[in-house]
């Protein structure tokens, strides 16, 4: 049976970790590679890089930090955060990374999506999608928001789980659905906005922003439907391991990769 | 159960020589292929020459994408009888995703013939099922090869693909995997061995299939 993954996010800045963490000596705290290799060693089953580099100039240590990743880590790595164009997605995988991960640029460029998709495979293109929910809508709706690497972003006009199923229809062939009400809290995620996105589209989900407990990836895969959860600080701030996290989501019958 | 370095444990010099080839025809993750064998202990040629293809003691078909369009790069390169003729040759051949499916006679992804090295069609996974079959899945091994070596009966890999194969010979599927409806992850017939999953992406027991690969190639390139 197809396990449902758990997938450390690292937010990478100049090409150190933004946050740093807590339980790793200090040498290594920063380092991407060493994080990428430690969590591989944990049992992570994917990782995800977000270049949050403000700069054109520093974009390129990005393409580093990938290639030396991907001497030393063997499982799936994917990469978002400044990727523009077709050229920027080929350099990336090239350096190493499996798939991309596109958001304020596709919902700028749809055709963005379709040209990566066309190039290198739908299993390459990751649409990232962070959604703000409409208040007091019902039913529930959701706005997608753009540039949100810097403060809240902003609101376009698009509806979340419409755009999702477009993205779907021009090639992305995951997405990462990021709720911006929940991102940071770790309250837990929008299971509502999860599911009625993995409901809507064929493609795997994972969902992304609100993670505190063990108990919330349970419930964003058994009631929001996400394929795969994406968790950055119950990891890094040591909350949890990996390992907790498998062993727990098993003891509640749901298929993880045993380590 | 892992012996922590055991698939990158220095190989013997004599290796060193061993002529791997990845078949370099734009379709997909060439590096992440060559970064695996290096860590097995190669260093592998990555081509798309003909000639370099039939100089080579082992070949490995990587690939992602579409199945058509991969057909006509290797069809542009001059690819497509190399390729019939290196495995006719009985050297070791290992097929990772497209590279599996491309053995097969014919795709539902398209109209163009397959290599047809292998009786048999790709067929799309199912609708009703999130596409692509994405993530880690369990592998039931059923039969033995030298490039299984160690790998457990039951073991974990990672799976990107929306179509799988149909082999008309039931014995040549020797792995097992369930999405849904069973389908062949794994297939072996005499000096061919080729996954549906992606090794390479599959951490240690991955590792382990390209360690296998190269010593398996090794004790084949002494032997002839």
């Amino acid at each position: 049976m197809l396990t449902k993954r758990i997938i450390p996010c690292l937010d990478v800045k100049g090409g150190r970790v933004v946050k740093g963490v807590r339980f790793l000596d200090h040498r290594d705290a920063g380092d991407p590679v060493a994080l990428a290799a430690f969590y591989d060693r944990e049992g992570a089953d994917e990782l995800v890089f977000y270049d949050i580099t403000a700069s054109v100039e520093e974009r390129g240590i990005m393409l580093d930090v990938a290639s030396r990743t991907a001497e030393q880590v063997f499982i799936p790595l994917t990469v978002g955060g400044g990727l523009r164009t077709v050229d920027d997605m080929q350099r990336m995988l090239k350096a190493g990374a499996d798939k991309v991960s596109i958001n304020t640029a596709a919902v700028e460029n749809p055709r963005l999506i379709e040209e990566g998709a066309h190039a290198f495979g739908s299993q390459c293109i990751v649409l990232g999608l962070d959604a703000m929910r409409v208040p007091e809508s019902s039913p529930r709706r959701w706005r997608v928001r753009v540039r949100t690497g810097h403060g809240g972003g902003q609101e376009t006009t698009l509806d979340a789980v419409e755009w999702a199923a477009k993205a779907v229809d021009l090639g992305a062939g995951e997405i990462v659905v990021n709720s911006m009400d929940s991102d940071g809290t770790q309250g837990g995620y929008d299971l509502e906005l999860n599911r009625a996105i993995s409901e809507a589209v064929s493609v795997p989900v994972v969902a992304s922003g609100g993670a505190g407990k063990l108990e919330h990836l349970y419930d964003v895969i058994h009631q929001g439907k996400a394929d795969a959860v994406l968790a950055a600080s119950i990891f890094h701030f040591g909350t949890y391991s990996i390992r907790q996290a498998k062993e727990y989501l098993a003891q509640r019958g749901v298929p993880v990769r045993p380590l | 159960m892992k012996a922590e370095l055991d698939p990158a444990s220095p190989l013997p010099a004599s290796f060193k020589s061993l002529k791997v080839l990845v078949v370099d025809y734009e379709s997909g993750n060439l590096r992440s292929v060559a970064k695996a064998l290096e860590k097995a202990g190669v260093s592998p040629i990555i081509s798309g020459d003909p000639k370099e293809l039939a100089l080579a003691d082992a070949v490995i078909l990587p690939g992602v994408g579409a199945g058509d369009s991969a057909m006509e790069a290797l069809g542009r390169r001059g690819l497509v009888e190399p390729l019939r003729g290196f495995v006719a040759s009985g050297r070791p051949f290992l097929g990772v995703c497209l590279g599996l499916q491309l053995l097969m006679e014919s795709t539902e992804e398209g109209d163009a013939p397959c290599l047809g090295i292998i009786p048999g069609r790709v067929r799309r996974l199912p609708a009703g099922l999130k596409v692509p079959h994405m993530g880690w899945n369990l592998v039931e091994l059923g039969g033995q090869h030298p490039v299984l070596k160690d790998v457990p009966n039951e073991a974990y890999f990672y799976f990107v693909h929306s179509y799988y194969v149909e082999p008309k010979e039931e014995q040549l599927t020797i792995g097992v995997t369930e999405y849904s409806l069973k389908f062949c992850s794994v297939l072996a017939r005499d000096n061919i061995l080729a996954t549906q999953f992606h090794p390479e992406k599959s951490g240690y027991w991955g590792l382990k299939v390209y360690r296998n690969f190269v010593e398996h190639a090794a004790l084949v390139a002494a032997g002839s």
